[in-house]
């Protein structure tokens, strides 16, 4: 259909963009980093725009495949492909990090550059997790992602940087360890690292059980799911507004894509074995993690927590084991990155201003902060799961694809819509509404032209996915009935 | 024994290097004005010179001569390389640190280049004999170079320890000898005692016994647990420009010592030696990487990473053995050693560019704000600092990598699993190094005035190991062509 490599233009051009905004240099230079890194990423962004345009929607098959040998001894390939689970992530990721330069445009004052490259890097990286077909290409992205993300809280970071910062890396580093084990034990069954190949491959019971909860060890981290969630508050507390930003919207996508990718398809009856223990703990997120939510007293922890118990929903869609629960899931997954991304870009400006995250510092920002209170009320709402929102589309459809299994999961995962909606408007009535809290508040200035620009740009996104969801959800049927049918079909017998 | 002038075709590299010591140390004696700068080009110029020689005579099957006591073959071609070129490497990287202390008198190259030769005979014997006398030829050289600024009570005092504790493992290899010559009905050639073993009738108890002083001379030489006492003490006394020898070169050497020894000469043993470099493996891994999570002096960590690496390369090594596993297993190990070569030498190299006169960058803290004072040279800190940490897109990553996956597919499950543990407790202490650099304000300001070859040799150095963390392709493929040449029968 085409020769163009869009995917590998995607994962290279921000990569490349980024060692050469490195290049400006000192801060003398800044404003050449900030408008070279905006360039890179409209470009990188333009170059995901043909793989939506041109995707076949109708089929399970790997799209826009670039496949050539890297690693010849190993037989690992530079294989890259999209299907219609991965295309929506490799555009969101594009998208977040326009959005990203622009937010970090006059609130990054030190080092301009380095904070420049470093999200230009990450977004490259991650667009190369999201199109990986060879697993150890996926895993070198996966691991190298985590050198910009340590280096972004522990440089730009708050007070305690440095303990968020090790503690991100060592976590998620620690699950990564035992996939690179797993996918070493498959290449060694398989000989080879496709990973479209595992997924034909039958896998004995035994080592399916181990592989598994190497999986769920890599993923369950970097999702994350309870009890390994505990380095997300901090991580995002300490990370600058970019950081939480990209953390939220894109990093925690990894995990859940790893379930989806690696997990269900490669040892599907082990997930099957299982179902129990990842959609308890999932629940666990959901219920449990809403209510640490309802006694967060700073904001960004509070949306932090609240994202816990958001890729709760998700994790638990993947286990579901049906159509609505994934497809429900995948819609979530996007959702939260617009949603919890511009959560955390509210909290951001007001960060700005006031440099505080702290709930009680605040009251009464919508008397003087008019438009932007308008814009925190519309995601606040998205984040509690208001119809017409793209909260609504994936919560909702994952609690009916929950009542397909059981009533009681149902009844537990709909507990969000109201612990989500308390937690959230509680701490939108604290912040915004009331009388004007002190002096700092009263001084405030309304956003300016750059915010209003990239919060109105997510509160479309949001507004559109949530008006009219068709565009996400029609390109993975297909990729998912496929995923589905394999997963659903293949019990090897014992 | 007869003796063909031919057979001197195949020792050409030895041959010049032993002439070239000869006539530097006359041409110095003569020239003593200029003796300093005429010693350090000649030496320099020698390791060219035997580069294109070793390059040019490489030989894609083994090649014996001297009545087969020495060999030459694809592994040891490809050892000699590295060796070379990380002597040229410390010696660039040593040459102004030296000179800031009064330290590059003409004696000091001289002694780099006897302890080159050492090594270059170690690798190339293939005889017990040889091999010793390469290694006691190595290793002499090498005590007087830790000893070498011998006004200071730190650096004399690493080298009377690493003296008497070498010559202690020289003792045990030497006695281990014995016994195998002995246990064979008096073979010393590699191929020969490999036959008397293969065949039966040979006396088991003596060889193991044997067997074990061979390990334990082997581990000495590596500076593995646990015989690994002298490592961090050494590295610490001595001259960082030797330092920088001593933790690079003499690493490959010592695996072309264990490659002779154990899967040359006693393949038929191999459950037995395996089994001992498994538990001496862990124990490195484990120690390494615990010890070097409570230093402050940056070279006392690097000693202690450098042993759990060699826990690491040592992995490698035990998974060879069966015929057909021995190409995967032997490659990874070699293609580990000269990975962590690469990565020492940057790393050592980073702590001579930030010492100046009167002034050494021993401890972690002198990194802090770096990337304030010198963006370029934080991020090729980074870069190594990550690859040895095994992260990708860095050499020290498929390094791991290669090896684990021999490892794995020899059946040895659970030392990859405590390997990937403790190699998660490593990543702590490298990223402290980039805590300091990047996330602290810099506490001296003193730009940094190294000279120009040292800052470019160094570029081009991180450079490599992020390029061969890119393209670790050929490499690998060149190790694992060597082994299969030397190791599979009709390979």
């Amino acid at each position: 259909m085409t020769d163009i490599p869009f995917l590998s233009l995607a994962i290279w051009i921000p990569i490349l963009g980024g060692l050469l905004v490195l290049a400006t240099g000192p801060d003398t230079n800044a404003r050449m980093a900030r408008v070279a890194a905006l360039l890179t990423a409209i470009l990188g962004f333009a170059v995901t725009i043909p793989l939506y345009a041109r995707f076949e929607t109708g089929s399970f098959a790997m799209q826009f495949e670039e496949l050539r040998p890297w690693i010849e001894y190993f037989n690992i390939n530079y294989h890259l492909g999209v299907d219609g689970i991965s295309l929506w992530f490799v555009l969101l990721n594009a998208f977040m990090t326009i959005i990203v330069v622009i937010a970090g445009w006059t609130s990054i004052q030190s080092r301009v550059a380095q904070y420049m490259a470093a999200f230009l890097i990450m977004s490259g990286l991650m667009n190369g997790i999201f199109s990986a077909l060879d697993g150890v290409l996926f895993y070198v992205f996966f691991e190298a992602s985590l050198i910009p993300l340590y280096l972004i809280i522990g440089i730009w970071g708050g007070p305690n940087r440095v303990y968020a910062a090790f503690k991100f890396f060592l976590f998620t580093l620690a699950g990564s360890l035992l996939l690179l084990l797993a996918l070493i034990y498959l290449y060694n069954t398989t000989g080879s690292f496709e990973i479209l190949e595992w997924h034909r491959t039958p896998v004995a019971v035994g080592a399916q059980t181990l592989i598994f909860f190497a999986f769920l060890a890599a993923f369950g981290v970097k999702v994350p799911m309870w009890p390994v969630h505990t380095w997300l508050p901090d991580a995002h507390v300490e990370a600058p507004t970019g950081g939480s930003v990209v953390l939220a919207a894109i990093a925690l996508k990894l995990g859940a894509y790893g379930f989806v990718r690696f997990a269900l398809p490669i040892v599907p009856d082990a997930c099957r074995e299982f179902t129990w223990l990842v959609v308890g703990l999932s629940l666990v997120a959901v219920v449990y993690i809403g209510f640490v939510a309802l006694a967060q007293t700073d904001m960004k922890k509070l949306v932090a927590y609240s994202s816990v118990s958001h890729m709760g929903f998700v994790t638990l869609g993947f286990f579901l084991h049906n159509q609505l629960g994934i497809e429900g899931a995948l819609v979530q997954m996007i959702s939260h990155g617009f949603v919890s991304g511009a959560m955390f870009l509210c909290i951001g400006v007001l960060y700005d201003r006031v440099h505080s995250r702290q709930i009680a510092d605040y009251g009464g920002v919508v008397n003087t902060m008019p438009k932007f209170a308008a814009f925190f009320m519309l995601f606040a709402m998205a984040n509690a799961g208001l119809p017409a929102t793209s909260g609504f589309v994936g919560e909702f459809t994952v609690i009916l694809g929950a009542m397909q299994e059981s009533f009681l999961i149902a009844f537990l995962a709909a507990t969000t819509l109201i612990l989500g909606a308390a937690y959230t408007l509680w701490m939108y009535k604290r912040v915004v509404f009331g009388a004007v809290a002190n002096e700092k508040v009263a001084g405030l200035t309304d956003i300016n032209r750059r915010e209003f620009f990239f919060l109105a740009l997510l509160a479309l996104c949001v507004l559109a996915m949530g008006l009219y969801p068709f565009p996400f959800t029609d390109v993975m049927h297909a990729s998912v009935n496929h995923l589905l049918e394999h997963v659903n079909g293949k019990m090897l017998p014992l | 024994m007869s003796f063909d002038v031919s057979n001197l075709y195949s020792a050409t590299a030895e041959v010049f290097v032993a002439i070239m010591i000869l006539a530097i140390m006359l041409a110095t004696a003569f020239a003593r004005d200029i003796a300093r700068g005429l010693a350090y080009v000649l030496t320099q110029l020698t390791l060219i010179v035997a580069t294109f020689i070793t390059f040019f005579t490489l030989e894609a099957t083994s090649d014996f001569a001297f009545s087969n006591m020495f060999v030459r073959d694809p592994p040891g071609g490809i050892l000699k390389l590295m060796v070379y070129l990380s002597m040229m490497v410390a010696l660039l990287y040593g040459r102004g640190y030296l000179a800031d202390r009064k330290l590059d008198r003409p004696e000091y190259y001289l002694l780099a280049l006897l302890t080159t030769l050492g090594m270059m005979v170690m690798i190339t014997a293939n005889h017990l004999l040889i091999l010793y006398v390469g290694l006691e030829m190595m290793s002499l050289a090498l005590y007087a170079l830790v000893a070498f600024d011998r006004d200071t009570a730190r650096s004399t005092e690493a080298g009377m320890k690493y003296f008497v504790l070498g010559a202690l493992a020289s003792g045990l290899l030497l006695y281990g000898m014995s016994m195998i010559y002995g246990a064979t009905g008096g073979s010393l050639e590699l191929s020969a005692v490999h036959q008397a073993v293969a065949s039966k009738g040979v006396d088991k108890t003596v060889l193991l016994f044997g067997l074990v002083f061979l390990v334990a001379g082997i581990s000495f030489k590596l500076g593995v647990a646990p015989f690994h006492m002298w490592v961090p003490d050494v590295y610490q006394g001595s001259p960082t420009a030797v330092t920088l020898i001593l933790s690079s070169a003499p690493k490959l050497a010592a695996f072309a010592l264990a490659l002779r020894l154990l899967a040359s000469a006693l393949p038929e043993l191999a459950g037995h030696w395996q089994s001992m470099l498994l538990f001496v493996a862990a124990m490195s891994i484990v120690l390494g990487n615990l010890a070097a999570l409570i230093q402050h002096n940056i070279k006392r960590m690097l000693a202690y990473s450098g042993i759990s690496h060699m826990g690491f390369m040592l992995m490698g090594l035990l998974s060879g053995g069966e015929a057909s596993a021995a190409a995967t297993g032997y490659s990874s190990a070699m293609f580990y050693a000269i990975s962590y070569a690469l990565m020492t030498l940057a790393a050592f190299g980073m702590v001579v560019l930030l010492s100046r006169e009167g002034f050494e960058a021993e401890n972690i803290e002198d990194f802090k704000g770096l990337n304030r004072r010198n963006p370029w040279f934080a991020l090729l800190m980074l870069f190594v600092m990550f690859s040895m940490a095994g992260i990708p897109f860095f050499v020290g990553f498929f390094a791991k990598f290669s090896v684990l996956q021999a490892v794995i597919q020899a059946g040895h499950f659970w030392i990859a699993v405590l390997a990937v543990t403790m190699s998660l407790i490593g990543a702590f202490y490298y990223l402290r190094v980039v805590k300091f650099m990047y996330f602290d304000e810099p506490v001296d300001n003193t730009p940094l005035n190294a000279s120009g070859e040292l800052q470019v040799m160094l570029s081009l150095n991180g450079v490599a190991i992020a390029l061969l963390g890119l393209m670790p392709g050929t490499l690998l493929k060149w190790c694992e062509g060597a082994m299969r040449a030397a190791f599979v029968v009709g390979g």
